[in-house]
């Protein structure tokens, strides 16, 4: 038997295939969060008073925050709920491949969507808004793990998700309701965060969102916007505890709710 | 000899609907076995337990000697399954999903042999939902064929397609049966139940209503209509009241006598013309086809 390893590896394949040509979900889903980024750079584009801080550097975090959750959750949910709506777990169920394989390549299509995503919004702020990229080695180690555990946290809640989505078809706006809440709790549309009402925070607190976008503003805003927070300090050891919790509730959720046919069958 | 599928006294019940209502039914190595009968009559069903995606709410399931559910693994590289519909990638190509799903078995079919052989070659760089019903319904079947199973389910192998690719199709499954390979598929189409298989079974409102060979099926039944031609005007609706059976003079001399005729109401048939002092100068009967024996068992479900 093939390894579940080459069976994932070419699922992945195939699942990336099947995104890129899909022009709906290539617009709406990959493209949107760098429009956004567009629109809000151009908008605020002077409404930070704060030196070497432009709307256009901080929308640019947030995006990559919003991009992060939009691609891992919302494709990871919207996907297997279609698959399973469609037949296509229940097809993979009657031949050699594992669910491991299946869910590997789902991660692998994760993984390059994410990626390419934040090399796009990257592409948007430096060539368009001169964003400056940081230049030392320990802000991207500090981008690498905030991202990896962001991803995963996402990619694990959306199959979790996905076992509450009951219609295929209507799985990409139920999901992206609590995504839309989150997002304006989470202060991604809304910086500094502060603004927001206490209760907001604490609220948003609870959830990976806000430790996301937190988390990315320390690796692209510079040090002295870290004034602009809630606590005063960019909280790293805490975005990774946080985060490390929805991995893991993400992962016992998934693995309890999750099923290969749809409830019809 | 050990059998491909063996199943007892399967009940398969979805909420307060019984589906299947205590099916047996073996499918000898190597052999061709048709689930026939109407849409509802529980075959699906039946086959999704043999195929492992529930279980039985009552008796057993064995394929290949194992249990479909608890030996999940061990048995999906050894089985071809043909699902009715869906679970493809729409815009992937037909040679694309092709061959992922031959990249699940170790030893794969050529692709481009088996596009071939189901005439699909030209298919090969379009898109899934670029296909027919009849192109997706092929490369179905291709997706069940590609890893070399030795045991294959196909589930309404031949639905929306055009008379050409179900001949092609009844070829392949034919071929099947000449590389050892058992198969058990289920059909709502007659005469793809006489052509395919070794042995039919009649499935009726969740039970068996006959089961055998096309052949014993039929033979079974008799014969259905006896032609007979003699002087016209004879007093037939005599021989109408005698014995159960219709009697009619289609034309001059011309008489049809239709119901379940066996050797003993033939015999009583001719000998009433025999005793009318009729000349017969000619005999003609007509077997009863799988399809009568079909409507026969079945009506009870419509009636």
């Amino acid at each position: 038997m093939t390894s579940t390893l080459t069976i994932g590896r070419r699922r992945g394949g195939i699942e990336i295939l099947q995104f890129v040509r899909d022009k709906t979900s290539l617009i709406f889903t990959f493209f949107f969060p760098a429009l956004l980024l567009l629109l809000f750079g151009t908008i605020f584009s002077d409404s930070y008073d704060h030196p070497g801080l432009s709307a256009a550097r901080v929308f640019t975090a947030s995006m990559i925050a919003y991009g992060t959750v939009t691609t891992a959750f919302i494709t990871m949910g919207v996907g297997i709920a279609t698959d399973r709506e469609d037949g296509t777990l229940k097809r993979l169920r009657g031949t050699p491949a594992t669910a491991t394989a299946y869910f590997l390549g789902k991660l692998i299509l994760v993984a390059a969507l994410t990626a390419a995503e934040v090399v796009v919004l990257l592409a948007v702020g430096v060539l368009v808004f001169d964003m400056p990229l940081p230049s030392d080695a320990g802000r991207w180690l500090t981008f690498a793990w905030i991202f990896l555990l962001s991803v995963t946290a996402c990619s694990l809640l959306g199959i979790a998700a996905s076992a509450l989505v009951r219609n295929s078809r209507t799985a990409g706006a139920v999901l992206n309701v609590p995504v839309v809440a989150l997002q304006f709790l989470s202060g991604v549309f809304i910086h500094p965060i502060t603004q927001l009402p206490g209760w907001m925070i604490t609220l948003a607190s609870f959830f990976p969102v806000k430790w996301m976008a937190q988390g990315f503003r320390s690796v692209f805003l510079p040090d002295s916007a870290v004034s602009m927070e809630a606590a005063g300090t960019w909280e790293h050891g805490r975005i990774a505890l946080i985060l490390a919790v929805w991995c893991v509730a993400g992962l016992v959720l998934s693995l309890a709710t999750f099923r290969w046919t749809s409830r019809r069958d | 000899m050990l059998e491909a599928v063996e199943v007892q006294d399967v009940v398969v019940k979805y909420g307060e609907v019984t589906a299947v209502n205590g099916v047996s039914l073996s499918v000898p190595r190597g052999s061709i076995l048709a689930l026939l009968g109407n849409n509802g009559a529980g075959k699906t069903s039946l086959l999704q337990v043999c195929e492992g995606f529930r279980g039985p709410d009552a008796g057993s399931a064995r394929v290949l000697g194992l249990d479909p559910i608890a030996d999940h693994d061990s048995l999906m590289p050894r089985l071809g399954i043909m699902l009715q519909s869906g679970g493809v990638y729409p815009w992937a190509t037909a040679g694309e999903i092709l061959r992922l799903f031959a990249s699940y078995s170790a030893n794969p079919l050529d692709v481009d042999m088996l596009l071939d052989r189901l005439g699909l070659r030209k298919f090969a760089k379009t898109r899934f939902r670029r296909l027919s019903g009849g192109e997706q319904q092929r490369l179905s079947l291709a997706v069940a064929l590609v890893g070399r199973p030795e045991l294959v389910f196909l589930d309404e192998p031949t639905a929306g397609m055009d008379v050409g690719a179900r001949q092609t199709t009844w070829e392949l499954v034919d071929s099947l049966r000449a590389d050892g390979v058992s198969v058990l598929l289920t059909t709502h189409l007659l005469d793809e139940a006489e052509s395919l298989a070794d042995h039919v079974v009649i499935m009726d409102n969740g039970v068996v209503a006959a089961t055998g060979t096309p052949a014993e099926l039929t033979a079974a039944a008799g014969i259905d209509l006896l032609q007979v031609r003699a002087e016209p005007g004879l007093p037939v609706t005599d021989l109408a009241t005698r014995l159960d059976v219709r009697v009619a003079e289609e034309g001059p001399g011309e008489y049809a006598i239709a119901g379940a005729l066996d050797t003993e109401s033939l015999a009583e048939v001719l000998a009433w013309f025999a005793r009318a002092g009729a000349q017969v100068t000619a005999v003609n009967t007509r077997r009863r086809t799988l399809e009568d024996v079909y409507l026969a068992l079945t009506a009870g479900a419509t009636r």
